[in-house]
């Protein structure tokens, strides 16, 4: 080739193909490519095997392998071909595995009288019998209900099951619920109004397929980075792509449109364009008079909410309401996909009928292409919800409050239909009971709400008054480093089990090394926690394989069923997706393509949705709207991101974006102040979000975390926070406040040698990851 | 274009950084990155861009060329090899030759590192990881013909304009179809597409 030749081009546009090996789960083989050999188990590559499994973190769940030495200890990670994933991953998916030898590791119990005293390490004999002896105490003075338990969606399935048993058969109270109850409970409501289902309908495979993609409330870029990748296929094959976000993200700044919007007015966005669509007559009525109920309230409803009126409300211009109508409802097949940024709110439920109400009325709904989901931001924050760990459910989604659901459970348990306690409160709700001591002891497990619940002062404050409080967790995290005793467990790595990611598929991970000394499953210590309170007959579980056979039993003939799904079943195809009732079934990968849905009369229930302003009331003293999310390197509430090398160097800490128009610079110490406090952060000075809005990214703990300020109001329906606006003012300030670093037990290496990876760690003065310099 | 090569494309580029964290996962050069990730607008938009050895063909590695030790080496099928550790004299000619800004010198061993295509994989058929794990495909390893089956009517360039000089480079930048006429992003201006003069 010579220099007059400079560039190489394609002589016309290719035909669009869509690759084979993207077939929607389910409907083939699993197959392992990519020059690693086929069977991956036992595969021995210089003496190291290969365990596939997947990702810890959030809901795509990423096929990987872990890289396992000849001692058989967790060293690396390999890519792997799954069908979710196609190799790819982002940085906490690479760097995941170095938690699993991690220094910092909890590997034998800590316990302690009370919070006076310094932890001490301790036998498990002792932490059990402590713990017991504090439940027996509290519920003998105060009743079963005294007692709380908080779980986790970054549990398995199978522990996710146990937990919701444990509470209600062993402790026999009410109060259990989840931290999932934070990340999509929002969409989980609004999905089974509308549809009596919760779960996405369509699987990512079908984000190819489509002609228009909107994505409202999601920083897919940098929360579900791996999702990225369905979203550029289908622009490579010519689909519009529509970004609702008040910030400009990566993948807003290549959308064809991308609405800006006021934070905490979706509602009055999505109305606005489905009033748009009415009026242009691009409904499918048809589909609509076959398959719905609802359509003549809800038409009336958005009649009251011309683009005129939202265009105020949203704070963006009419005709983007009219654009947005046009593309979507013109499009042939489009589909909309939405996460915290319009469910976080104390509108959440109504935020996400107003997306359906769109999606129906358009008829994009129910085919390959087009249909609606929601993108999980926890690994298992859609299975964590579906067999019983939430207040409100038993196994299989059942209701805790409908007799016929409570006698079908306490058949599978052995129970009468009497000892089951009824429907609790929600993990918020749960730390105000605390406040007001009608809960006074807790378990928590693999959660950390010192990080992850809103006005930390409140959570602090109901935490401090509980007069016992266990954690289990494999890090000591901002929470547990408040208990009395906190239960060494074991990471994703060293145990087996299933998640269902964001598309509803299940996928098992497999144990790539034995835990270290002293440390135990969450099995394990719920089991035994359970036999030392008397229960132990229901609690006969040698591991997860036990456990998941009897939740396959319990789910079977209701609407989340697991009936059909096997561990080897899983093994041999990479994944199913539920309702699977019997072991020949394909799994649904794609609901409601008959039009049908799982209510009784088998018809989508569109609602009526109002929009009303946010909790938090904007005035002279508090002007601007702030929102807060997620940065790329790290994970919810940092407990186990934080302490990663890489990932701390790639962004040692949070920030507060804001618009150049408040005359701030660069790195300028900024003081955010909310109703609820005020903390201070390096100015990143951006045009990538409204003059109006300020954003912090909500990792990290006080006195630099975004949950300090935020405000704990509930959305009526659904319980969540409304994490997503809350009303703020920015000053100038003297200082920024400094990144504490996380606890570690005594006698553990400590923070931060422990984290450094492998390169010089920067010092964690400046922001990174979202272009920081100012314009020049 | 020579067989499978890296295929740059900006457009997708996210920011992530797992190319970065992929780099530093790979074992030839385990602990340190060999990618960077520039920010090309900071401040006004997130737009990002990875940089990886562009793996120059004409005229051969200019950092090759300038290296008073011969430790750059380049293979037959056109990757240049990052400084064998025991020629490189630390002495920075690269760095200053390399009209991308890629190599750049270990203060602490003296040595200089860069990208040298993951050889270890890329040798027994494995993609380098970096383009392995990108979650966008903004990094994409494979043929021209393997990338066009992908993304219909991709375009790429794999020369750029350095005032007279012109450098043509064993990895590519992917060209988006519609705005041809605009820089390479980067600052590099396309000259020609399909056949046509665009300056
Ligand atoms: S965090 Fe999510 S996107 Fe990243 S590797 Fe893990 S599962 Fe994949
Ligand atoms: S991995 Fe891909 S998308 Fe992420 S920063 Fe690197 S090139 Fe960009």
């Amino acid at each position: 080739m010579t220099a007059t030749d400079p560039i190489k081009a394609a002589s016309r546009p290719v035909p669009v193909s869509i690759d084979p090996s993207i077939a929607p789960p389910g409907t083939r083989n699993f197959r392992d490519a990519g020059g690693i050999p086929a069977d991956k188990w036992h595969a021995d590559q210089n003496g190291e095997t290969l365990v596939p499994t997947h990702c810890c973190f959030c809901g795509v769940q990423c096929g990987m392998y872990l890289r396992v030495d000849k001692g058989g200890k967790v060293f690396g990670v390999e890519p792997r071909n799954h069908d979710i994933n196609r190799m790819r991953l982002c940085p906490k998916g690479i760097n995941a595995y170095q938690q699993v030898n991690h220094p910092d590791r909890l590997t034998a119990p800590l316990m302690r009288r009370s919070r006076d005293e310094e932890f001490k390490e301790c036998s498990w004999d002792e932490a059990l019998d402590f713990t017991v002896s504090e439940i027996r105490r509290i519920q003998e003075a105060h009743g079963n209900d005294a007692f709380g338990l908080l779980g986790g969606a970054s549990l398995f399935s199978e522990k996710t099951y146990l937990v919701g048993k444990f509470a209600r058969v062993a402790l026999k109270t009410k109060h259990v619920d989840y931290n999932g109850r934070l990340c999509m409970v929002s969409a989980a409501g609004a999905n089974k109004l509308a549809f009596g289902i919760d779960r996405a309908g369509n699987p990512f495979s079908d984000i190819l397929l489509t002609d228009c993609l909107l994505i409202a409330g999601s920083n897919v870029g940098e929360c579900f980075p791996v999702m990225t990748q369905y979203l550029w296929g289908a622009r490579d094959r010519g689909a519009s792509l529509i970004v609702i976000d008040p910030r400009e993200t990566a993948i807003a700044r290549t959308a064809d449109i991308h609405v800006a919007l006021k934070p905490g007015t979706d509602s009055a966005f999505f109305n606005a364009v489905l009033n748009v669509v009415i009026a242009e007559g691009l409904t499918d009525e048809a589909y609509i008079a076959a398959n719905t109920t609802g359509w003549d309230e809800v038409k009336k409803t958005v009649a009251e909410y011309p683009p005129s009126r939202s265009a105020e409300i949203c704070g963006i211009p009419a005709s983007q309401i009219v654009q947005v109508a046009r593309v979507f409802a013109g499009a042939g097949k489009a589909m909309a996909w939405h996460a915290r940024g319009i469910e976080h709110h104390s509108q959440g439920v109504e935020n996400c009928l107003s997306v359906i109400n769109l999606c129906v009325a358009t008829g994009h709904i129910g085919k390959p292409g087009a249909g609606y989901g929601t993108i999980t931001g926890q690994g298992n924050g859609q299975g964590g919800r579906e067999h019983g760990q939430k207040s409100d459910l038993l196994p299989g989604g059942r209701s805790i409050t409908n007799p016929e659901h409570r006698q079908q459970i306490c058949q599978i348990w052995g129970i009468e239909e009497s000892e089951l306690p009824g429907a609790g409160t929600s993990m918020m709700e749960m730390v105000w009971q605390m406040q007001r001591r009608e809960i006074r002891g807790l378990i928590g497990i693999c959660n950390n709400p010192f990080v992850s619940l809103p006005n930390y002062a409140v959570v602090k404050d109901g935490y401090d008054t509980a007069e016992f409080h266990a954690q289990f967790d494999f890090f000591l995290s901002e929470t547990a480093a408040n208990a009395h005793v906190v239960f060494p467990v074991t990471t994703w790595a060293e145990d087996e089990g299933v998640m269902a990611n964001a598309e509803a598929r299940v996928v098992k991970h497999n144990k790539a090394q034995e835990p270290p000394a002293g440390v135990r499953t969450d099995t394990w210590v719920i089991c035994e926690l359970a036999r030392r309170l008397g229960a132990g007959k229901h609690f006969d579980f040698p591991g997860s394989r036990e456990v998941f056979e009897e939740l396959r039993v319990a789910s079977a003939g209701t609407v989340n069923d697991y009936y059909g799904i096997t561990y080897e079943r899983l093994d041999e195809t990479g994944g199913i997706v539920w309702p699977c009732p019997s072991t020949e079934h394909p799994g649904t990968p794609r609901l409601f393509e008959d039009g049908r849905t799982y209510h009784a009369d088998r018809k989508i229930h569109m609602q009526v949705v109002e929009w009303h302003p946010p909790m938090d009331a904007y005035t002279e003293e508090f002007p601007l709207s702030l929102t807060t999310g997620r940065t790329v390197a790290h994970f919810l509430s940092g407990n186990q991101t934080r302490r990663l090398g890489a990932l701390v160097e790639q962004t040692p800490r949070p920030w507060v974006e804001v618009h150049p128009s408040h005359g701030f610079h660069n790195g300028d110490p900024v003081r955010v102040v909310t109703r609820r406090g005020s903390e201070v952060f390096p100015a990143l000075v951006t045009e990538a979000i409204r003059p109006d809005t300020v954003f912090i990214p909500y990792h990290w703990p006080v006195p630099t975390a975004a949950n300090a300020l935020t405000i704990d109001a509930l959305d009526p329906r659904s319980k969540i926070p409304e994490y997503k606006v809350c009303a703020a003012r920015i000053e100038a300030a003297e200082r920024v406040d400094e990144v504490p670093a996380p606890p570690t037990a005594p006698g553990h290496e400590a923070y931060p040698e422990a984290q450094v990876s492998r390169t010089d760690p920067l010092p964690p003065t400046s922001p990174q990851g979202r272009g920081t310099a100012e314009r020049s | 274009m020579m067989g499978r090569t890296i295929f740059i494309d900006p457009g997708r580029c996210i920011g992530c950084q797992a190319c970065v964290s992929a780099c530093r996962e790979c074992d030839s050069h385990r602990g340190k990155s060999m990618i960077h990730l520039d920010y090309t607008e900071p401040g006004m938009s997130v737009a990002s861009l990875p940089s990886v050895c562009m793996h120059c063909e004409d005229p051969v590695a200019p950092c090759a060329e300038v290296c008073p030790a011969d430790a750059i080496l380049v293979t037959a099928d056109g990757v240049v090899q990052q400084a064998d550790t025991t020629r490189c004299i630390g002495c920075s000619n690269c760095v200053n030759a390399c009209p991308f800004g890629i190599p750049k010198i270990d203060l602490q061993a003296k040595l200089q590192m860069k990208c040298n295509l993951c050889y270890d994989r890329t040798a027994y058929g494995l993609a380098p990881m970096c383009a392995t794990v990108c979650p966008t495909g903004a990094l994409f390893y494979g043929t021209l013909e393997e990338l066009q089956a992908e993304r219909p009517g991709v375009q790429v360039a794999d020369s750029f304009v350095f005032g007279d000089v012109v450098v043509q480079t064993g990895v590519a930048m992917v060209v988006p179809a519609d705005k041809v006429q605009w820089p390479v992003p980067g600052g590099l201006p396309v000259v020609e597409v399909n056949g046509v003069d665009v300056r």
